[in-house]
């Protein structure tokens, strides 16, 4: 019951986000196959989620998870449901205090039960001026314990005009979610490279066009 | 009632010849497909197969809008003017402070231009963008974004982009629309008819100009962001202004009359397309959205339609009174 409730409110999440943004995915750097992959993306508004969501094949999303703050998803029952259910949310608490799991580790045993994780490295919801801001160390972390998964870059274009941080209605302009080649973390390669490198393969999608 | 029966037929006429025409383009690109070897579809049957099917799309919605009458065609156009204005605003400069000025435009200014369409209401449809929205959206802007620091980046730029998007999009699509708010005296309420005249009479009149444009076409018009040809719109227009005199008997307009304003109408058009053609080139892109199969986006399908149309309803207000 539960399970059939979260996949009609799955379906009609999507539905809602492709009838707003008309949605389409560019898959630039790979192709959508069922091959196991980190997909990380821009964060800069709750509508994030549902975005990648709608556009990944539906093969593809039964057997991928996001990664969700636990902090902010479990605070209510209806939160809860969605990120859950829906998303079939890896939960994490952001807060180190709070933690009663390691969260790498929580991701790492997602993987090997088969899923594909979305995981959003910026570690919030990016409220500054810059396309992206410094990657938390969770995507590194990842990628040394799994270095054989591909970890694919995906900029979601155009969702910090649709939904900025902090408001509430969407404006309905059109979205694509771009999918770039893979990144591996190299042998021996420190934490602040990769990241970096991470990041720049990220920046690198974004389409360019004379917009402030 | 008889001159209902009459728009009907007419335009159940109008229907069997469309879907006639796109029988005999779908049987030819079938044909070429067929005698084209198994391996390596060839992309240009392919391409041309796919704007045919697009085609049979919009001939169907269209004359569906049509038969319904006024309120169908006003939410056809409502709908196609939303997803127009979604792919324009998708490519101008905009910030954080615009915000609620989008909403606005898409929630409350695009609903209220329609629903004053459907009023009737040709002195509040005709000034709510070009004066409250372009009045009021700027002032939400400068109050959500003027509070920082630094000054408020490219707002003049921001706020023309936007204005100029409700402009296009809205604006001028609804006064296709529009044009069944027109009391033609003799012409009763067959207005839907010149709905499908004008939309027609641009659309063919696009069509010959981009075929005769490819084959014959050497002066370019506007080379850095177009590839049309004075050839090929010199054709188109001939073609439009032939059509437009053949289809005299779904206008209020006398034989010379209906010519001269397909000429018109067809020339805006063309206008439309080029300064369409050199924002896409200035903004890098190749076509304004995706959602139609093989032809890009709403507004690429719109532009000429979009530019003629207010100025074809003055003019026929203006003429034959209304």
């Amino acid at each position: 019951m539960r399970r059939f409730a979260a996949s009609i409110v799955g379906k009609l999440l999507s539905l809602f986000a492709q009838i707003l943004t008309a949605v389409r995915a560019d898959w630039r750097g790979i192709e959508p196959v069922a091959k196991q992959r980190v997909y990380y993306a821009n964060h800069t508004s709750n509508a994030d989620l549902p975005l990648i969501w709608a556009v990944l094949p539906a093969a593809i999303r039964r057997d991928t998870r996001a990664v969700a703050a636990a902090d902010y998803w479990l605070k209510n029952k209806l939160r809860a449901f969605i990120g859950r259910d829906v998303f079939q949310g890896v939960m994490v608490d952001r807060r180190a205090e709070h933690r009663t799991e390691d969260p790498i580790a929580k991701i790492v045993q997602a993987l090997d039960e088969g899923s594909s994780i979305i995981i959003f490295p910026e570690g919030g919801r990016n409220r500054s001026e810059d396309p992206l801001m410094p990657f938390k160390s969770g995507l590194y972390n990842i990628a040394k314990e799994r270095p054989e998964v591909d970890l694919v870059p995906c900029w979601i274009d155009n969702i910090s005009h649709i939904m900025p941080t902090g408001e509430v209605i969407p404006v309905p302009l059109a979205c694509t979610v771009i999918f770039g080649a893979p990144v591996h973390v190299k042998e021996g390669e420190e934490i602040g490279p990769f990241l970096q490198r991470a990041s720049d393969a990220l920046l690198e999608l974004i389409p360019n066009r004379g917009s402030a | 009632m008889e001159m209902m029966d009459e728009t009907s037929s007419g335009l159940l006429f109008l229907f069997a010849a469309c879907c006639g025409l796109l029988v005999l383009a779908t049987l030819i690109g079938e044909v070429l497909r067929a005698r084209l070897p198994r391996t390596g579809a060839h992309l240009v049957v392919e391409t041309y197969l796919t704007r045919v099917n697009s085609w049979w799309g919009m001939v169907f919605l269209f004359s569906l809008a049509l038969l319904i009458g006024p309120v169908g065609i006003i939410l056809l156009f409502a709908f196609c003017s939303m997803a127009a204005m979604r792919e324009f605003l998708t490519l101008t400069t905009k910030s954080k402070a615009d915000h609620w000025s989008l909403i606005a435009a898409f929630y409350v200014i695009l609903p209220l231009q329609y629903f004053l369409i459907w009023l009737g209401e040709v002195g509040l449809f005709s000034t709510l963008i070009p004066v409250y929205a372009y009045l009021m959206l700027p002032i939400l802007s400068v109050l959500r974004g003027g509070n920082k620091q630094t000054a408020d980046k490219d707002f003049l730029a921001r706020i023309s982009e936007t204005q100029w998007g409700l402009m296009i999009c809205v604006f001028c699509a609804s006064f296709i629309p529009a044009l069944v708010t027109l009391d033609i005296p003799g012409y009763g309420d067959r207005a839907p008819m010149l709905i499908a005249w004008l939309v027609f009479v641009i659309q063919m009149g696009d069509l010959m100009e981009y075929f005769t444009g490819r084959k014959f076409g050497k002066r370019k018009v506007a080379a850095a962001v177009s590839p049309k040809t004075l050839e090929g719109i010199g054709c188109g227009a001939a073609f439009a202004a032939g059509l437009g005199l053949l289809l005299t008997w779904m206008t209020p307009f006398s034989p010379l009359m209906a010519m001269v304003m397909a000429l018109i109408a067809y020339m805006i058009g063309v206008g439309g397309s080029l300064v369409m053609a050199a924002i896409k080139s200035d903004r890098g892109i190749k076509n304004w959205g995706h959602l139609i199969p093989g032809q890009g986006g709403f507004v690429d399908q719109l532009d000429s339609v979009v530019f003629a149309a207010p100025i074809f309803f003055h003019l026929t207000r203006y003429l034959y009174g209304g």
